[in-house]
């Protein structure tokens, strides 16, 4: 049992973080008021600008940072129709989604099957080493740190910055913010531009730590899943990473059903990680008094200010 | 002494329609000066020109003597202006001390800014408490927070948006005390309304708006009511009349409804208890809040209870759909034209056919298309709605319009029983005048009308009998005679128990 | 933007109606020139081969018909759920059902000659999609659950469940251990219309679809229930039309439209099943949805336009050696560009003096 445990703990928490930080990215951008349906476009561009810049021999931190620019830039594409436009937001986000893909594709063409060197865990000397939680607490690779400590940033932005305060008014009542004075659009921009420059890590993540070679449409739904992670922490960052982990768990399981022995279908174990969405989705919905409370009051509504 | 405010001509186009057309007006120190007009005067337009919300297309503005421009709120309160919004600008599920925040310039501190806000409450008579959540707050309180949080920024120049149109007689007395000691503070204040008796008990000065433009400035205590209402209206309004009722058998009747709210931030109804017969108009008054929007969904069938809690012509329906209470009579007007009364993007073709279809519109599953033309038409003439044809969308009419198709839709059905609720708000005199009238008629004719409305004065000019809601219990309903608009407001803050049904 | 703003115009107009998608395809191509450049690809080339040499022979315009089918068949079913602002992202998922559901069908009866197969496997598509949709909407009518999720990881299990009939329980035995089903007998296949040509007889029951789709949105009484419950909800709510049924009906005619989609590929070009069994037609029709304005007539054109991409794709790959995913990009491109075009016809564009 002991040999699982490690490997599964550890599994989950490489699996959450990109979950962790598109959802993050995501919640900022819906607290906004701006639902953005793109996010497994970004994750995918995010995903093939990193790979292609760290194969082109630049460090980690670069290629993820030029995949956050590149999938931010995309995010602003779908900003400039769904807010300068006040366009159909579901219908912007699904074309971003849909681009994303056909970009990620076309940068990923010439890939191969070259692979990138992992981003390497850290080591603590004496921390990392200690039975049992050594490496699962403190021999992870930097992002996974990054990931919790970005959902925390995130909290405390929330609720105790009054950028933060802004931002929650602006998601609950664009044109009373406008009254009062504040530049709703332009702050809805920069929370679309900053969920997609997360998304973007998200996909980083994946091609340079999670699965260091390139394949087509590497994400496999997990952009969704984040969305989903979103609504069912009702919009907040703790909930957040629970939830990560939750997935995070799920995802793995799979590869310890054959080790127990479970003579099941490889097909159904991949499948876990959406039934599993369902599940939770509907369980957080259920009680519609619920969600109306935490669902921020404007999500997704076109905001046209009147002059 | 120079004038703290000066407006001169200043112009404001939305398209080919002029809002506000050379628009001057002053202001002096400490003095309450109010800006009169019907609605569609233009009167909140200029307001959000003077508070930076939108831009001016030409004219100057002049503070204390001085040429300024001001281009955001942010820059009006750095001036002194400070401005209490008709519909306000709060965030429902944040804190007090968190909404004042949002406009409080420097360090984010909410311990210091939550002491701060006890005091100023104490010191004006507006005591409201900084921790609780807005959206537990009652509409009084509400407006309290608004005044609160400008005057937290010293204001030199106040304006208020029609402030007392959610408030109860008692509490407009109150506010009234509020303003009068801001005034002798030295603040002005900009008061804006339609009205009349409020304005000249208010006072000092009055500037007044038709059609976006300025047709005089007086001093309100000399002037008449009525001179101003011609004023604003530039023709006299004919009075409503109201013939004498003769009621027979009720037709809506309500029993013992009780109901929680589906909105976690709603009104529970308890214990209603109402009977509207053939022939009389009855009014429900009371702020909104108090369960209007949770009566008005059980009534028109948006919400379903116990069959028998309210019965159509002696028959029991409360588990019945909209639809179905329709096809037994029912007519109702909501509040919401756009977006419930009537779909913002479609024809009023297409609008006549949202309860129209009954009419024999729709024959096997298909649309009769001349038919729901020809009975869009008719409610057009019938009505006196002014749009480019029935083709026109919805959304391009005016308020005043759009309420005149809606409500001519309901009477075309022949109802046994209307309801409206708030039937004339945002409407211009004379279309409310016109709707008023055709309440009273139809009624006349034989039908129940049931008017929800927070104004008293129109509640007294057209109800035989008028109730009051109040924290979702409804009071007796007392005739016309029998009240005064005293009462009334006892009624509204829930103080007067007499008419309490037993 | 600043001198820019928006003024809603009075009646939309209908010129830009027709213009937009027009104006969209126009603003599409000029955007695709920079991005092809980047990609390291000829534009001017690389837009010939793509929409002007696939229509240059008569089996060009067979494939493009062919192609064109199901788009349009599930353009047609989400355009329905659209209009109602019932946001069904899963028509892939269903689609994949209805093919499965055909293919037992074929399957169990391929021996001997049945006439009322082809008909009894179009009904099985079109129960196998619905019975896919049904999920969603019980969960939205009931337990208040977004369609738009659920609908969208229910595709990823419905591809995995293929995937696992394929390599288990259907696989074709004398198939050699591929991935595969057995070939469907003949009369579980459309035949051509043409020798030597794939397009078959299931575009005439395209065409009636569409008729049917116009009259139900454009004439019926149910059709205007569906779409001002789309526009106002809460008009839909004060004017009785229950909310749960035209939710249902929506997703419902969505999963038949798809699932019978799926049913004509797999009885025609296909001919059995394997695990990817199309190239993204579900998610293509979406857009194909939104290039057609929301109306049949449109989703025909939308139709035709997307599946002219489909086959630029497979054309570009095989002569200029580009992947089959830069037909994606322009997809998503054209959605963006018709997005911003779509804009016009409510609103008027002024400067401020």
């Amino acid at each position: 049992m002991d040999q699982l445990l490690i490997p599964l703990l550890n599994g989950t928490l490489v699996a959450a973080t990109p979950l962790i930080f598109a959802a993050i990215g995501e919640l900022i951008t819906e607290r906004s008021g701006v639902l953005n349906l793109g996010v497994e476009g970004m994750m995918l561009i995010g995903a093939a600008t990193a790979f292609g810049v760290a194969l082109g021999g630049h460090p980690a931190w670069f290629s993820a940072g030029v995949a956050m620019l590149a999938a931010g830039l995309a995010a602003s594409l779908f900003a400039v129709l769904a807010l300068g436009l006040a366009v159909n937001q579901y219908a912007a986000g699904l074309a971003l989604t849909i681009l994303g893909s056909g970009l990620s594709a076309l940068i990923g063409r010439h890939f191969g099957a070259s692979s990138v060197t992992s981003i390497a865990k850290i080591h603590i000397p004496g921390l990392s080493d200690l039975p049992l939680a050594g490496s699962v607490l403190f021999g992870q690779d930097p992002l996974v740190y990054l990931a919790l400590a970005l959902a925390w940033l995130a909290w405390w932005f929330l609720n105790r910055t009054r950028a933060g305060l802004v931002l929650r008014a602006v998601g609950e009542a664009p044109q009373s913010a406008r009254a009062i004075g504040y530049p709703v659009l332009r702050i809805r921009y920069l929370a679309t531009a900053c969920g997609g420059a997360m998304a973007g890590l998200a996909g980083a993540y994946l091609s340079l730590a999670y699965t260091p070679l390139w394949v087509d449409d590497m994400t496999a739904g997990r952009g969704w899943i984040a969305q989903a992670l979103v609504v069912f922490a009702t919009w907040r960052p703790g909930r957040v990473v629970l939830g990560a982990w939750l997935f995070g768990g799920v995802t793995v399981a799979q590869l310890f059903a054959q080790t127990f022995g479970l003579r099941v279908p490889t097909q159904f174990m991949s499948a876990l990680p959406y039934l599993a969405t369902i599940v939770v989705l509907v369980a957080i919905s259920r009680n519609s008094q619920t969600l109306r409370l935490n669902t921020p009051l404007s999500l997704a509504q076109p905001f046209r200010p009147d002059r | 002494m120079r004038p703290r405010l000066a407006l001169e001509s200043i112009t404001k186009h939305y398209g080919s329609f002029v809002a506000n057309d050379r628009v001057s007006l002053t202001v002096a120190p400490g003095e309450i000066h109010a800006v009169l007009g019907e609605n569609g005067a233009g009167k909140s337009t200029l307001m959000k020109i003077i508070y930076g919300a939108i831009r001016a297309d030409a004219g100057e503005i002049f503070w204390e003597g001085r040429q300024v421009s001001i281009p955001s709120p942010g820059a009006a309160r750095e001036l002194g202006i400070g401005m209490v919004y008709q519909h306000f600008s709060l965030f429902e599920t944040v804190s007090v001390v968190d909404n004042i925040a949002l406009v409080n310039e420097g360090r984010f501190d909410r311990p210091a800014l939550a002491v701060r806000i006890r005091e100023l409450g104490e010191h004006y008579g507006l005591p409201v408490d900084p921790q609780r959540l807005v959206h537990d707050l009652s509409v009084g309180e509400r407006q309290r927070v608004e005044i609160l949080r400008c005057l937290l920024q010293k204001p030199k120049l106040l304006i208020l948006d029609e402030p007392t149109s959610v408030l109860t007689p008692q509490a407009i007395g109150r506010l009234f005390g509020v303003l009068r000691s801001l005034a002798a503070e030295g603040c002005s204040i900009l008061y804006i309304s339609h009205k009349l008796e409020e304005i000249r008990q208010l006072c000092d000065g009055a500037t007044i708006l038709r059609g976006g433009k300025v047709v005089g400035s007086v001093k309100p205590a000399a002037a008449s009511a009525a001179e101003l209402a011609g004023m604003m209206v530039g023709a006299a309004v004919a009075p409503v009349t109201r013939p004498p009722a003769v009621t027979g058998a009720p037709r809506l009747a309500v029993r013992g409804l009780s109901l929680q709210p589906a909105d976690p931030f709603g009104t529970a109804l308890r214990d209603i208890e109402l009977a509207v017969h053939a022939g009389e108009v009855v009014g429900i008054a009371g702020v909104s809040g108090n369960g209007q929007a949770e009566l008005l969904d059980a009534l028109s069938g948006e919400v379903a209870c116990a069959a028998d809690r309210i019965m159509l012509d002696g028959v029991p329906v409360a588990h019945l759909g909209a639809g179905a209470r329709r096809q037994r009579g029912l007519a109702f007007v909501p509040e919401e034209r756009l977006g419930r009364g009537a779909v913002p993007g479609m024809s009023l073709v297409e609008n006549a056919l949202l309860t129209g279809h009954r009419a024999g519109l729709v024959r096997r599953g298909f649309i009769d298309a001349d038919r729901a033309a020809g009975f869009a038409n008719r409610i057009i003439e019938g009505f006196g709605v002014r749009c480019s044809g029935a083709r026109a969308v919805a959304a391009s009419l005016s308020g005043g319009n759009l309420q005149k198709f809606i409500v001519g839709r309901e009477r075309s059905l022949d109802p046994t029983v209307l309801i409206v609720s708030q039937p004339t708000w945002g409407v211009d005199v004379a279309a409310a005048a016109f709707l008023r009238q055709s309440f009273i008629d139809l009624s006349r004719q034989g039908a129940a009308v049931l008017v929800i409305s927070e104004e008293l004065e129109e509640l007294l000019e057209i109800c035989d009998r008028i109730a009051v809601l109040f924290r979702g219990r409804l009071s007796q309903a007392l005739p016309r005679e029998a009240i005064s608009i005293d009462r009334l407001g006892l009624l509204m803050t829930g103080v007067d128990a007499t008419a309490a049904v037993a | 933007m600043n001198g820019m703003y928006f003024e809603r115009r009075a009646v939309p107009s209908r010129v830009m109606g027709l213009a937009a998608p027009v104006l969209a395809l126009l603003a599409m191509m000029l955007c695709a020139v920079p991005m092809l450049r980047l990609a390291g690809l000829d534009p001017v080339a690389t837009l010939r081969v793509y929409f002007l040499e696939p229509l240059s022979t008569g089996n060009g315009i067979s494939e493009w018909l062919l192609k064109a089918n199901p788009l349009i068949l599930i353009g047609l079913g989400l355009t329905v759920g659209y209009r109602a602002n019932v946001w069904n992202i899963g028509a892939e998922g269903m689609y994949t059902i209805g093919a499965i559901l055909a293919a037992t069908l074929a399957l169990r009866f391929a021996d001997g000659v049945h006439h009322w197969l082809l008909p009894a496997m179009m009904l099985a598509g079109m129960l196998g999609g619905m019975a896919w949709a049904a999920i969603p909407a019980f969960l939205k009518t009931r337990l208040n659950t977004s369609e738009i999720l659920v609908s969208l990881m229910l595709t990823y299990v419905a591809q995995l469940l293929l995937s696992w009939l394929v390599n288990g329980p259907m696989q074709d035995p004398q198939g050699l251990n591929y991935p595969q089903t057995a070939l469907f007998s003949e009369s579980a296949t459309f035949s051509p219309l043409v020798p030597g040509m794939r397009v078959n007889a299931s575009i005439f029951i395209t065409l009636g679809a569409v008729a049917l789709t116009w009259l139900l949105l454009e004439r019926s009484f149910l059709g205007f229930q569906l779409k001002v419950s789309g526009a106002a909800p809460a008009a839909a709510r004060y004017a009785g039309f229950a909310q749960a049924r035209l939710t249902w009906i929506s997703l419902l005619v969505s999963g038949a439209a798809a699932g019978l989609a799926g049913m004509f590929e797999a009885a025609g070009p296909l001919g059995q099943l394997s695990p990817v069994i199309s190239p993204g037609y579900g998610f293509a029709a979406i857009i194909v949805a939104f290039i057609g304005r929301l109306r049949p007539i449109g989703v025909v054109f939308g139709g035709l336009l997307l599946s002219l991409l489909y086959l630029g794709g497979e054309a570009a790959q095989m002569t200029l050696n580009v992947p089959a995913a830069l037909s994606r990009s322009f997809q998503g491109l054209l959605l963006f560009c018709l997005l911003a075009a779509d804009v016009l016809v409510e609103y008027r564009i002024r400067v401020r003096a």
